[in-house]
C-alpha cells in the first residue's frame, strides 16, 4: 500500500519503536553513570606508557638504554642516565620524562622496548588543571609495579613474565656452564689461583 | 528620505550579489573548512572552497622520521578510517620493499578495511542527514552502530580511532577466536540496522525533496575530475579499486559494485547504503574463509627498517575514494619523498560545478554529500 506521507509515518514509526524499546531492553540503555560506573575497557586498550618495576621503584626494569626516547614519533621522551659518584653509568634513568600532552599513544615504544620495560596503561583519567608541568610525568609518576601491568593486562602480562623467566634462567645457565668450565680449566692446572667462586642465583627476574 | 530604489522601471526588483563566507566555524561544513560563496539572493553564483585551517605538515613531517614512525600519523589523516590508511601506506612500503604479507593478514586487514567502510559509511549517511536538517536522530541511530565497530577496533587495537594498528608485513595484534566472534556478531546483527535506517530515511519525502536532483554530478565530469570512491560510483562511474586493482585478497570475494543513475545527493546517499550491503558480503566471506597461520612477516625488522631506492605507488579503495601514497626512497632509513593522494581533497575540488544555481541549504547538504574529512584534506 502506497499512500502520500507513507515515507514519514513509516519513519515516525521506526522512532516510535526505538523510543517504546528503549523502557524494555536493557541492551540500549547505553548510558553509564560515570563517575560510580565504569565500563570495564578491553584488555588490549591503550592511553598512555608507564613503566614497569619489579621489586621496588628504586630498580626499574628500565635500563636508560634510549631506544624508545629514538624510536618515538613525536619525541615525547626524554631519559638521562643514571651514573654513580665516579661517573660510571648504573644502567636505570635517573630521568625519565613523558610529555602526555605531545604523545600520540600509539605504542611504538612498548614494541621497540628490548627490556618489557615501558607498557602501556589503560588509565583514561588523566585530566589536569594545568597546561605544562601537570602533563610531564617524571620518573616517580610512571613508575608502576608488575603486579599492577599484572593486574590491568592479565594475558600480555602472563606472557611477559613468561618470557623474562626463561631468559633469566637461559642466562643462569649460561652463567653456571661458563662457571663449570672455569672450574674444570681451574682444577686441571695447579691451584696457582683460588677457584672463582660458584655464581649466584639470579635474583628474581631484575636480569 | 529613501533614495534607494526598489524597483526600476520594468517594475523587476533589482538583486545585487552578495558575497557570504560559511565557515569554518559552521557546524555543518564537517571540520575548519570555508566556503566563499557568492550569493543572488538565496542562489549560489560562485562558490570557493578556502582549506588549509588543518593543515599539519604531514608529508613533510613524514619525511624527517623513519618509515615506521609515520604509520600513527597517517591514522590522522582521515581520522575515521584509520584502519584503510593504515593499509594504504603499508601496501606502498610493502610494494617498494617487496615484502609478501601473510596470508592470514590479509584477511585480517579486509575485515578491519571493510569493517571501517561500514562505521564510515554509516556516520556519512547520518551526517548528510544531519545537514539535511534531521538534527541528532539518523545520526545517532549512525552512530549506535559505528559504536559497536569501533569497541571492536578497540579490543583488537588497543584504540578506537587512531588504531595504528597494521605493520609493514602484517598486522599488529592477531585475532584470536573471541575478537573473531565479535567481528561475526557486529555482521551478523549490521543488517537489521540498515533495514530500519532505510526505513527511516530511503523513502522519506523531506528527504527525497531535499536530496533528488540536488547537486548533479555528471559522469563526465567525475571522470574528468577524477572523482574516486562513492561520489563517482553515485555519478555512473564503474570504478572501485578493489575490482580493479584487486589489492591484497580482494580478488576472491564476491561482491557487487553499485553505481548510481542520476549522480545527485540522493544518489550519492544511497550508494553508500548500498556499500555496506556489499561490505557485509566481504565480511561474511572473509570471517569464513580467515586461514590459520602467522599474522605478521617475520622477516620485517621494526627497528633499522630500510628499503632499498626506488619509487612506489600504494592505493586502495578507502570508504571516501582512492587513497594512495606515493613513496620515493633513497635507500635509507626514512622516505625521501612521501606524498599522499587523499580522496576527500580531490573530491571537493568539484563541490562548485555541484553547487551552481542551487541554493545555500543545498550547498550544505551537497558538501555534506561528498563525505569530507578535513584532516585528509589539509593534511
Amino acid at each position: 500500500m502506497n499512500y502520500p506521507g507513507k515515507g514519514l509515518v513509516d519513519g515516525l514509526a521506526v522512532t516510535a519503536r526505538n523510543f517504546v524499546g528503549s523502557y524494555f531492553y536493557t541492551d540500549r540503555l547505553t548510558t553509564v553513570q560515570y563517575p560510580e560506573e565504569r565500563v570495564q575497557t578491553p584488555e588490549n586498550s591503550r592511553t598512555f606508557p608507564f613503566l614497569v618495576f619489579d621489586e621496588s621503584p628504586d630498580k626499574p626494569r628500565c635500563t636508560a638504554c634510549k631506544i624508545c626516547e629514538v624510536e618515538c614519533p613525536p619525541k615525547c621522551i626524554y631519559i638521562v642516565m643514571d651514573r654513580d659518584e665516579k661517573g660510571k653509568p648504573r644502567q636505570q634513568p635517573k630521568i625519565f620524562d613523558i610529555d602526555i600532552s605531545v604523545c600520540m599513544q600509539c605504542q611504538i615504544c612498548v614494541e621497540v622496548c628490548p627490556f618489557e620495560s615501558i607498557k602501556m596503561d589503560n588509565d583514561y583519567e588523566k585530566s589536569r588543571y594545568g597546561r605544562f608541568n601537570e602533563l610531564m610525568l617524571r620518573l616517580p609518576d610512571l613508575l608502576k609495579s608488575n603486579e599492577y601491568y599484572r593486574q590491568i593486562k592479565p594475558t600480555e602480562a602472563a606472557a611477559v613474565d613468561a618470557k623474562l623467566k626463561a631468559e633469566a634462567e637461559a642466562k643462569a645457565a649460561k652463567k653456571a656452564a661458563a662457571a663449570a668450565v672455569a672450574a674444570a680449566k681451574a682444577a686441571a692446572s695447579p691451584p696457582a689461583t683460588p677457584p672463582p667462586a660458584s655464581p649466584k642465583p639470579p635474583e628474581g627476574s631484575a636480569a | 528620505m529613501i533614495t534607494a530604489p526598489i524597483a526600476n522601471m520594468t517594475g523587476k526588483i533589482e538583486t545585487q550579489t552578495l558575497e557570504v563566507s560559511i565557515g569554518p566555524q559552521h557546524p555543518s561544513t564537517h571540520g575548519v573548512f570555508r566556503m566563499d560563496v557568492v550569493l543572488d539572493g538565496e542562489i549560489v553564483r560562485a562558490l570557493k572552497p578556502v582549506i588549509g585551517y588543518l593543515h599539519r605538515n604531514h608529508e613533510q613531517l613524514a619525511e624527517k622520521m623513519a618509515w615506521l614512525h609515520s604509520m600513527p600519523y597517517t591514522d590522522r589523516l582521515d581520522y575515521f578510517n584509520s584502519m584503510t590508511n593504515n593499509w594504504a601506506y603499508a601496501l606502498a612500503v610493502e610494494k617498494l620493499a617487496g615484502i609478501k604479507v601473510p596470508e592470514r593478514a590479509e584477511y585480517i586487514r579486509v575485515i578491519m578495511a571493510e569493517l571501517s567502510r561500514l562505521q564510515n559509511h554509516a556516520s556519512a549517511i547520518g551526517f548528510l542527514l544531519q545537514d539535511c536538517g534531521a538534527w541528532g536522530t539518523p545520526l545517532l541511530y549512525a552512530f549506535r552502530e559505528r559504536e559497536k565497530i569501533l569497541d571492536f577496533f578497540e579490543t583488537v587495537s588497543g584504540s578506537r580511532m587512531m588504531c595504528n594498528y597494521l605493520r609493514f608485513g602484517g598486522v599488529r595484534v592477531d585475532l584470536d577466536e573471541p575478537m573473531l566472534a565479535m567481528a561475526r556478531e557486529i555482521v551478523a546483527k549490521f543488517p537489521k540496522f540498515l533495514d530500519e535506517f532505510e526505513k527511516l530515511m530511503t523513502t522519506n519525502e523531506v528527504v527525497l525533496a531535499r536530496c533528488q536532483r540536488v547537486g548533479i554530478l555528471p559522469k563526465e565530469l567525475a571522470i574528468a575530475g577524477s572523482i574516486s570512491g562513492p561520489v563517482a560510483r553515485a555519478s555512473g562511474v564503474e570504478y572501485d579499486l578493489r575490482k580493479v586493482d584487486q589489492y591484497g585478497v580482494y580478488g576472491r570475494f564476491e561482491f557487487g559494485v553499485p553505481v548510481g543513475p542520476v549522480g545527485d545527493v540522493y544518489d550519492r546517499y544511497y550508494i553508500r547504503v548500498l556499500e555496506m550491503r556489499e561490505a557485509l558480503k566481504i565480511l561474511q566471506q572473509a570471517l569464513r574463509d580467515i586461514p590459520a597461520g602467522p599474522a605478521q612477516a617475520p622477516e620485517v625488522k621494526l627497528r633499522g627498517f630500510k628499503i632499498p631506492a626506488g619509487d612506489g605507488y600504494g592505493r586502495v579503495e578507502g570508504p571516501k575514494g582512492e587513497l594512495g601514497f606515493y613513496l620515493v626512497s633513497d635507500g635509507g632509513p626514512k622516505p625521501y619523498r612521501y606524498h599522499v593522494r587523499p580522496p576527500s581533497f580531490i573530491n571537493i575540488t568539484v563541490l562548485e560545478d555541484m553547487c551552481l544555481g542551487h541554493k545555500v541549504a543545498d550547498a550544505i547538504i551537497i558538501l555534506g554529500s561528498i563525505d569530507i574529512v578535513l584532516g585528509e584534506v589539509d593534511r
